[in-house]
């Protein structure tokens, strides 16, 4: 029986095909953007994928955080007991170049993280994106197998924690002003300038602080735990 | 017309080849490789149903926004699926390093076959294979050589 999961797949593309064929492309039938259009930037942020993001659907990015907190919690509870193989064991002839490099790449990839974090409102880019960069650059040393002496575990954990607290804390701040939870409240200033947008780019901070702590984490947390070669197959 | 069925060819291709590689393959890890496929195709569906024609992206230029931008909310939610996949990636990989602990093998019948033995010694039975039973696989039956 072959062929069943090939006809599965064909039946799905014709679904598909014949239900986004029935839309006109290039004419959203969606009347949110056109809504968020007109408010003509209200929240201040000149990015209006980060006045989505954090300003009409932050309720939503909290949640969002709460799933990546679950997954990276989860990772270091399945990987709990698995036996303990640093992944430097076998990286100690990487080369001069491979650990020079890293080191000199760390504090570039890490300023290059805050840059895209800190211009969240205003370009393409925000939290989430510079959190990855950041979570690459405390990545790789442990990648040049210099082990993970620069992760301190305890101190990402604090800082993980100590970022949600501050996303929380700015939307409970909005919430003793009277108005809803989350919802931006510091003035909106000029749109395009750094400091602008009100609360947004501090909640963009505190999750890019998040992410890139907790990536490293779980990046380390794996690699550190790479089976054994003595393992039958 | 013919850029629209160009596009959604792309997207639904990746997403119908993902599918079809979860479905399909034999080795978890390519299943795990097939989700990945399947993601991206679903993130580039989104985008395009947020597209619209001579737009520009959703971003203050020159003193204004532009007249017509494609639509921003589709974009966030792209955002936050790959975030989502991530984790999820993550999560898939952890469960693969403990299974492979576990059954010593990533084929998807390896691992039934180890639990079967398991419970099989657990309840004091002794583990055959009957020679009538199918095969789920031909191809898994043979050992792998990694």
């Amino acid at each position: 029986m072959a062929w069943t999961p090939l006809l599965f797949s064909g039946g799905l593309a014709f679904m598909l095909f014949s239900l986004f064929m029935a839309v006109p492309f290039g004419e959203p039938l969606m009347r949110v953007g056109g809504m968020i259009q007109q408010t003509d930037g209200e929240l201040g942020a000149a990015n209006l994928v980060t006045a989505v993001v954090l300003g009409y659907r932050a309720l939503d990015t909290l949640g969002e955080l709460a799933i990546l907190f679950a997954a990276s919690t989860s990772v270091g509870l399945i990987l709990t007991g698995v036996k303990q193989r640093t992944v430097s064991v076998e990286c100690e002839e990487l080369g001069e170049l491979f650990e020079q490099a890293s080191t000199l790449l760390l504090p570039l990839l890490i300023m290059v993280g805050f840059y895209i974090i800190t211009h969240g409102h205003l370009t393409p880019g925000g939290g989430f994106q510079g959190g990855v960069i950041i979570a690459v650059a405390l990545f790789l040393p442990t990648l040049a197998g210099r082990g993970a002496a620069l992760l301190n575990h305890r101190l990402i954990q604090q800082v993980e924690g100590g970022a949600g607290a501050l996303f929380i804390l700015l939307g409970v701040a909005a919430l003793l002003q009277g108005e809803s939870f989350l919802q931006p409240w510091l003035p909106v200033g000029e749109i395009g300038a750094l400091f602008s947008a009100g609360t947004l780019p501090l909640l963009y901070l505190a999750v890019g602080i998040k992410v890139g702590a907790e990536l490293a984490a779980l990046l380390t947390h794996l690699s550190t735990n790479v089976p054994s070669p003595e393992v039958p197959r | 017309m013919t850029l629209a069925i160009i596009l959604y060819t792309g997207a639904i291709g990746l997403l119908v080849i993902g599918l079809a590689g979860v479905v399909m393959s034999s080795h978890l890890f390519r299943m795990l490789l097939g989700l990945v496929i399947a993601e991206a195709g679903a993130n580039l569906l989104l985008i395009l149903a947020g597209y619209r024609w001579g737009g520009a992206a959703p971003i203050w230029q020159a003193g204004q926004f532009p007249t017509t931008m494609v639509d921003p909310v589709p974009q966030a939610m792209v955002l936050t699926a790959i975030v989502i996949g991530v984790g999820v990636q993550a999560l898939a990989i952890a469960l693969l390093i403990r299974h492979r602990h576990y059954s010593g093998t990533l084929q998807r019948t390896g691992g039934l076959n180890q639990l079967q033995a398991d419970l099989d010694r657990e309840a004091g039975v002794r583990h055959t294979r009957s020679s009538d039973a199918p095969t789920l696989n031909p191809l898994t039956e043979v050992e792998h050589v990694h």
